[in-house]
């Protein structure tokens, strides 16, 4: 349990269970810096679950979560998103009455306090960095269209950027390409792949394409469990995975 | 300076609207009424405040309390024991039993001043109390709701019940707060006789500028990342808590805003209306609050102003003619504007302005037909190519 070691992110013997129904069950996971991990899985496997262990808004029964080698578990999520770890949710969560430029510059990491914010001024620094964001996510175009004009992709990438914005170490999304077109998803692999650099990501996706481009290693969760890791090859060899997931 | 006039009055009609409010308050109404409907209004205008509160609260911030009363009365209570000291004087209340203390207390057989009510001799306590106690109750139910994620119906109700707690608690104990009789016989402050109609004009410009003061003052807080942040929580409280923020943190500070305004409406009632009484803390007054707000348009602070005099001043004229229905008005006026104008006068405003603006539009571009999510589009796509 208190083991000190040089992963990122260690996530060991975590189980929770939701009256009596374990959603994860003792899994243990390593991921180690500049990593990008992905993890399938069918549905109800507990990939989500995990996710929402991680920042905190599923609490476990058991288990611990270490985060640069500090417990993440019982901490607040705004103190775990102020300690390094992002999230992208499943849906496109942006707002939608804010533009473009206006949700870059709430997720920048200074003023989180009330009072902060009240004494918060968009300097050039501000400025300049949510410019260099909006290049980053193609959205350089658009930095007054209200969030709600985006269509989905953009959405996502908004949503991706906002996460950047707080240069987080640890990045999570949840389904990033889900609902995209083929070319946006050519994009979005490139963006992932691009800000993978000086920190590691773990990406759900149910996308076998998109999964064989992007993951450097591979996690299949079943039924809250750990049923195979490694790389695609070895993921698509492995009878047990074809039986329960990938299929014939 | 002009940084701060721009943020004031940014966007196309910041500065008309405020124009239009202050010179409605400051010069239409005072030079068109007598000074009985002039100090009514300025009544009214203490409402006002609270009106505000609720806009940054509940049209901003997106939390509804129904127990914004509370916040009222206390303020009001704060002005109130304070007037009543300096009315009761030992000269003037000679005749009593124990002479120097609250007519009401000598009624009720105390023969002393209850520790509570000491500092209230002084004027800079009580106008500090005034602001500062609605706003620490605020902090400290906030606190125990928002910390725990009560939000939405549970945290209207239990403000509801608040309100219910505050007037019943007032009125059972009698002897310390003047019970249901309020305290009344409010007669000068600082020797200053608040009942004459010059004292009235007075107090009606003062209301009317701390009026128009807190609404510039909203509007500072909104135009900066506040605003946004209000904005964003009300929208996706989830994505602003994975930005890293504590969301509650913000919602106790929207409550006590809204709170301390509350309180200084509530201080002002008192000097213009010369008494308080707990009918003005409980429920039906904490309803009607929320109600000139939504008429005015929830998410508009110029809008609160102008949906409580439109309501009080139809109140007034329906209750002399119809007493007995005023209630199922409000309340049929209350659904009424939920259900076809959920953003209230603001939004009719809005929605009037955008059709005059196609129109012209129209008329310039001698096309036929344009509906707004079609010139959003356009803009859309005109930044695409």
């Amino acid at each position: 349990m208190n083991s000190n070691n040089s992963f990122l992110l260690s996530i060991e013997d975590l189980t929770v269970s939701f009256d009596g129904f374990k959603a994860v069950d003792a899994l243990n996971l390593f991921i180690e810096k500049d990593e990008l991990r992905v993890i399938i899985g069918p549905n109800g496997a507990g990939k989500t679950t995990v996710l929402d262990m991680i920042c905190g808004k599923t609490q476990p029964t058991t288990g611990s979560i270490k985060f640069k080698n500090s417990e993440l578990v019982g901490l607040p999520e705004h103190q775990i998103v102020r300690r390094g770890v992002g999230r992208k949710f499943q849906t496109p969560s942006i707002y939608e009455n804010l533009t473009v430029f206006e949700n870059l510059e709430v997720s920048y990491p200074k003023g989180h306090s009330v009072m902060g914010c009240v004494a918060f001024r968009r300097t050039k620094e501000v400025v300049d960095r949510i410019h260099e964001m909006a290049e980053e996510i193609s959205l350089q175009d658009y930095p007054d269209i209200e969030g709600a004009f985006l269509s989905h992709g953009q959405k996502q990438w908004l949503e991706i950027g906002m996460l950047l914005m707080q240069e987080p170490e640890l990045i999570m999304l949840d389904e990033p390409v889900a609902g995209m077109s083929p070319a946006e998803r050519e994009q979005t692999a490139a963006l992932i792949q691009r800000i993978c650099k000086g920190r590691c990501i773990i990406v759900i996706d149910h996308d076998m394409e998109f999964v064989s481009r992007i993951a450097h290693k591979v996690t299949v969760l079943h039924l809250g469990k750990i049923l195979a890791e490694g790389s695609m090859e070895e993921i698509q060899r492995n009878p047990k995975v074809i039986d329960v997931y990938l299929g014939h | 300076m002009k940084n701060i006039y721009t943020r004031v009055f940014r966007g196309g009609n910041g500065l008309a609207s405020f124009v239009a409010v202050a010179l409605l308050l400051l010069v239409v109404l005072p030079c068109s009424l007598d000074i009985f409907r002039l100090n009514l209004l300025g009544k009214y205008l203490t409402y006002a405040f609270v009106a505000v509160g609720l806009v940054m609260l509940w049209g901003k911030a997106g939390v509804l309390s129904l127990g914004q009363g509370v916040f009222f009365g206390l303020g009001g209570y704060c002005m109130a024991m304070f007037l009543k000291l300096e009315a009761s004087d030992p000269v003037s209340t000679k005749i009593q039993s124990t002479p120097g203390i609250p007519d009401f207390m000598d009624w009720n057989q105390l023969t002393h001043l209850p520790a509570f009510w000491i500092p209230f001799k002084s004027l800079s306590f009580s106008l500090c109390a005034v602001i500062l106690l609605p706003t620490l109750v605020a902090f400290i139910i906030g606190m125990a709701m928002f910390k725990r994620r009560v939000g939405g119906v549970y945290f209207a109700v239990i403000t509801q019940a608040l309100a219910l707690i505050l007037s019943m608690g007032i009125d059972s104990r009698q002897g310390y707060t003047g019970g249901r009789n309020g305290i009344t016989d409010l007669k000068t402050l600082c020797g200053w006789d608040i009942r004459t109609h010059h004292a009235q004009y007075i107090l009606y410009f003062v209301t009317c500028a701390l009026l128009l003061g807190a609404i510039l003052f909203s509007q500072w807080l909104l135009s900066g990342k506040v605003g946004k942040m209000l904005l964003a929580i009300r929208d996706r409280e989830d994505r602003v808590r994975f930005s890293g923020y504590d969301v509650s943190m913000f919602k106790v500070a929207a409550f006590c805003f809204a709170a301390a305004l509350s309180g200084i409406g509530g201080a002002l009632f008192v000097l213009q209306v010369g008494f308080i009484s707990p009918s003005l803390v409980g429920i039906v007054p904490s309803i009607e609050m929320v109600i000139f707000a939504a008429v005015g348009g929830r998410a508009s602070l110029y809008g609160a102003v102008y949906g409580t005099l439109l309501v009080n001043t139809g109140k007034s004229l329906f209750s002399e003619n119809f007493p007995q229905l005023w209630l199922f008005a409000m309340g049929g006026l209350f659904i009424g504007v939920v259900v076809l104008f959920p953003d209230g006068l603001a939004g009719l405003c809005d929605l009037a302005r955008k059709k005059t603006g196609l129109a012209i539009k129209k008329l310039r571009a001698g096309s036929s037909s344009i509906t707004a999510p079609e010139i959003a589009q356009t803009i859309v796509k005109g930044e695409e190519s």
